[in-house]
């Protein structure tokens, strides 16, 4: 049946632990943490730091280094290239999902609420598992595929015009902000693709280079896959690098119609 | 706990090559039920009167008929579509959604035979005359 109830261990402790700002502190904010350890068997909880904000940088990001440099070393999360293009460090910042090395701690009114992206498993503390989503983008075979072999002495020629047709779909960084942001997402996850799964398969879909077009449609052609989106759109208001799965989505619909009629 | 690979388990059953009609059905009859349920509330604010004798006597037009027939099939019928649509976002028990979709769709042929039933008669008995 539906499920109304999250499972017993998800119960979220409000009351974690306080770390208040250092003494003389005029700057301060408040960062609200959601903490979670799977070896300590406890429920999650929600912690919270103050820091002086004259002494840190104006990124999120800038904000949990800092917490785990200098405050709380249990701190995990995921981090890499600190200017929005590894996508590690997706997660809900403030209610939206965003990558925290690009979200400035400024654009999140009052205390900073930081979750992990909602609706995965979390392994702990800010890092959700990402297993599924990533079988998901090699589900949908995220490659060149062709039957002409290539010309000997050069690459596959593309047009500018199709050149920039994959241009945009191609800036994504699969960071999962977006499907993690889909509630049809959310309640299929095992089913349904999902947005950034979506857009990479329009990606090849609508490479003038690729000879599987109506193999990778075909694929798709399911109840769940594709057409569990009902454009809620949440996909592309959370896309950090201002991507639109939502219209690539749109447009994959409009192909399985066009081969039809 | 299951040993099967990421992959397998996306891959899972297939693609069921499927979907288009729906999708594209919901689309049409949502197209064809704005103009119908305007001329419905039109009709019926225009009719001054909304007392059970005004009301048959308008239905028992031929034109008013054929178009509370479309509405009735092409509401039925969208409705279905919908509901299908929610009970698969949210019911996820195998029996409990097998039951519903059966269900659901039994409700909605009933709610169309019963329209149509109504429609015909109003339009073809003598009960009113």
């Amino acid at each position: 049946m539906v499920e109304f109830f999250l499972p017993a261990n998800s119960r979220i402790n409000r009351n974690g632990r306080v770390f208040p700002a250092p003494a003389g502190a005029k700057n301060v904010r408040t960062f609200k943490i959601y903490r979670f350890d799977p070896d300590s068997g406890e429920n999650p909880r929600i912690d919270s730091y103050s820091l002086d904000m004259d002494d840190c940088g104006p990124m999120v990001l800038d904000a949990l280094i800092k917490i785990k440099n200098e405050v709380d070393s249990t701190l995990t999360f995921r981090r890499s290239c600190r200017e929005g293009i590894c996508g590690s460090c997706a997660m809900n910042i403030g209610g939206s999902n965003g990558l925290a090395c690009i979200t400035a701690c400024d654009s999140v009114r009052g205390d900073v609420s930081i979750y992990p992206l909602p609706h995965m498993p979390v392994i702990k503390d800010l890092v959700p598992d990402l297993t599924d989503f990533y079988a998901q983008y090699a589900s949908i075979k995220p490659w060149l595929q062709t039957r002409t072999p290539p010309p000997p002495d050069r690459e596959r020629l593309q047009t500018k015009e199709d050149q920039e047709r994959v241009d945009r779909p191609s800036a994504c960084i699969l960071c999962a902000c977006c499907s993690a942001s889909c509630p049809s997402y959310w309640w299929n996850s095992d089913r349904y693709l999902g947005p950034a799964v979506l857009l990479a398969a329009y990606r090849w879909i609508v490479d003038s280079r690729d000879e599987a077009t109506g193999e990778r449609l075909d694929q798709l052609e399911d109840p769940f896959r594709l057409y569990r989106c009902h454009t809620i759109m949440n996909c592309t208001k959370d896309c950090p690098k201002d991507l639109n799965p939502a219209k690539a989505i749109g447009a994959i619909k409009q192909l399985m119609l066009e081969r039809q009629v | 706990m299951s040993l099967r690979s990421p992959l397998g388990r996306v891959l899972g059953l297939g693609s069921a090559r499927e979907g288009v009609t729906h999708w594209w059905a919901q689309r049409v009859g949502a197209v064809a039920l704005v103009p119908l349920c305007l001329w419905l509330v039109l009709s019926l604010a225009a009719l001054g009167s909304l007392d059970h004798e005004a009301v048959v006597g308008f239905l028992r037009q031929p034109l008013n008929t054929l178009l509370a027939l479309l509405l009735v099939l092409a509401g039925a019928h969208h409705s279905y579509l919908g509901v299908e649509v929610v009970i698969e976002d949210y019911v996820h028990a195998p029996a409990a959604k097998i039951t519903g979709l059966v269900l659901s769709r039994l409700a909605h042929m009933l709610a169309a035979a019963a329209g149509v039933f109504a429609l015909l008669r109003i339009a073809f008995g003598n009960h009113f005359s």
